[in-house]
This record gives C-alpha cells, structure tokens and sequence, in this order.
C-alpha cells in the first residue's frame, strides 16, 4: 500500500504491474537519456561563439535526426503494446466476482456457486481501530484466492465509478448498463488498498475498496461460512 | 411459466463461466445478455417440444455468474409484466 511522501508506485503483487514498472523504468530512462542530451546541446548553443546560419542541406544531420527519434518511438511502443495485449488478456479464469458501484459504496456479488452479495461501507473516523487507516478500511472486505486468475466484472448502478487497486495493476470503470471485464491474479497474500478514481458525487473520496487475499483453502473456508 | 421463479443455481459441479470466443473484449454486457437471452429460448423451445429442460442449465449458470443480480431482476419483472425487449 501507499506510505507517507511517497515517490512512485506501490510494490507489485501481480504479473501484469510487475509488467508496468519495468515498462515505466525503461520508458524513464529513454527520457532521462534525451532530456539530459537536449539540456547538453542547449547549454553548448549558448556558450558556443560559433553560430551556423547559413546552414543549408546537410542531408546527413537531417538523416540522423530523422531515424534516431523513429528507432527512439519504436523501443517505447514495442514494449508498450506487449504490456497492453498481455492486461487484456483473459486465460479461463477460476472464479468471477462481480463489484458493483454505487453512491458511495462498493458492492461485491459471487454468484458462482452460491447467491452471495454484500455492501463494503467505508469505516468512519470515529470508529476506527487502532492501527486501521483513515479513510481506507472497509466493513465487508473483498475476500479473493491467491495465485488463481479471478475474472472481475465492473458495473455500476448509478453514476460513472472506476474501481482501482494500485498494487495490482487495476483501474476499471464501472459504467451503469455496461459490464467491464479485468482479469486479476495475486502473487501474494495480504490486504491491498484502492479507492474509487472516477468523480461520482460528494462521498467519492469516502467509498474505498481493500482487497483480501488469502490462500484458497482459507477463501473457501470464509465463503462457505457466508453462504450459510 | 419462462423459468423467473427459478432462482437458485442448479446442483452439481461447474466451473466458472469459460473464455467465449464470441466475447473476447473488456465489454462482457452482450456475453451476459446473450446468455439471459439463451436460456429463455432454450426453455421455451424444451417446452413446446416436451423434452427436459436440464441442457438449458448451462445457460442459467453462465447469465448467473455474469450478470449483476439487479439486472436479472430487472429482465425478471419485465418478462413477467410482458414488457422485455429481447425475442424470447
């Protein structure tokens, strides 16, 4: 999850973000390369007492402007596409858990095997725990297996949501009357953090979403107890 | 009677709802729609020709995993007010 000043993006704990980071390092770097070149260039312009204005066909230079910007756009869109293909594509998923949103509420339907429905309501200030994140925690908490591919679909029931989870690589909109598919895998257990990223009114801030994942025998322990 | 009162999955083993290569994009509303949809003609024509309606099951799994519990009450009410949209 986020922490305090923090500067870029939260760990990865799925494929698809692992993916991500290595394309924004790699995107990064190419953009380190150039600015630190064109801040070079400038500061010799400026210093150099030899100005070239009548400069004409230097088909060489113009050649190497050329070409060097193309192979430039080319190692950022390979890359690019791969990870864009690789997000969108959904191998038999195990499970399929709908979330609707709603003014201002998440809500989670796993209607796979039994009718099983919930609200997840924010926890307020004031009723907070001691060690539970402001404006983060939830009262039914999204329960989901490890290591599986889940296939969610967003919706929404009212107005434009988005549902989001950083650390996993997921930001869907929930539109009302359409149904969006994200396929989700976890490398690893524990509680993961989002919170809506679409305007939706006045409690947008306030309708988190927090995801627990949990090894499958223990998901199929908490759904079972649900279910009753 | 189209099968609205039936509201809890059927027994047995079944997996969730598999790839359909109809709908391989983010949008799945037609997947769940199409299903809704399948399942309501399967009925009518096992029905009308008296045979069991137990293949229509499939059907009923996949609009069940797929979709959102409101709408299927939605289609539900309007199947029985005889005001649904899609030609069952």
């Amino acid at each position: 999850m986020a922490y305090p000043l923090q500067l870029g993006f939260q760990d990865a704990t799925s494929p698809v973000m692992e993916e991500l980071l290595h394309f924004h390092d790699h995107t990064l770097m190419i953009i380190f390369l150039i600015s630190s070149l064109v801040l070079y260039i400038i500061m010799l312009m400026l210093t150099s007492k030899l100005v070239h204005t009548n400069m004409m066909n230097v088909q060489e230079m113009e050649m190497i402007w050329t070409i060097l910007p193309a192979i430039i756009l080319i190692l950022i869109a390979l890359p690019s596409l791969h990870t864009l293909y690789m997000m969108d594509e959904i191998n038999n998923p195990l499970l399929t858990i709908k979330t609707m949103g709603h003014q201002w509420f998440w809500s989670y339907e796993y209607t796979d095997y039994e009718d099983l429905a919930f609200d997840s309501y924010m926890i307020t200030t004031d009723s907070l725990k001691f060690g539970e994140l402001r404006l983060l925690e939830v009262d039914n908490r999204m329960v989901l297996p490890t290591d599986l591919p889940v296939r969610v679909l967003v919706s929404s029931e009212d107005v434009l949501h988005s549902w989001a989870v950083p650390s996993l690589g997921l930001k869907t909109d929930a539109i009302p009357g359409r149904l969006n598919q994200v396929t989700l895998t976890s490398m690893r257990p524990g509680l993961f953090y989002g919170q809506c990223s679409e305007i939706c009114g006045a409690n947008h801030s306030f309708m988190p979403i927090v995801l627990e994942l949990v090894p499958l025998k223990y998901f199929e322990n908490w759904s079972a107890s649900l279910a009753q | 009677m189209l099968g609205t009162d039936i509201q809890k999955p059927p027994k047995g083993k079944w997996h969730t709802p598999p790839f359909d290569p109809r709908f391989p994009n983010q949008n799945q509303t037609r997947n769940c729609y199409q299903n809704f949809l399948d399942y309501h003609r399967c009925l009518k024509r096992m029905n009308r020709r008296g045979k069991s309606t137990q293949p229509c099951e499939y059907y009923f799994r996949v609009y069940h995993s797929l979709c959102p519990i409101s709408w299927v009450q939605r289609w539900n009410q309007q199947i029985k007010e005889g005001t649904f949209a899609g030609k069952i």
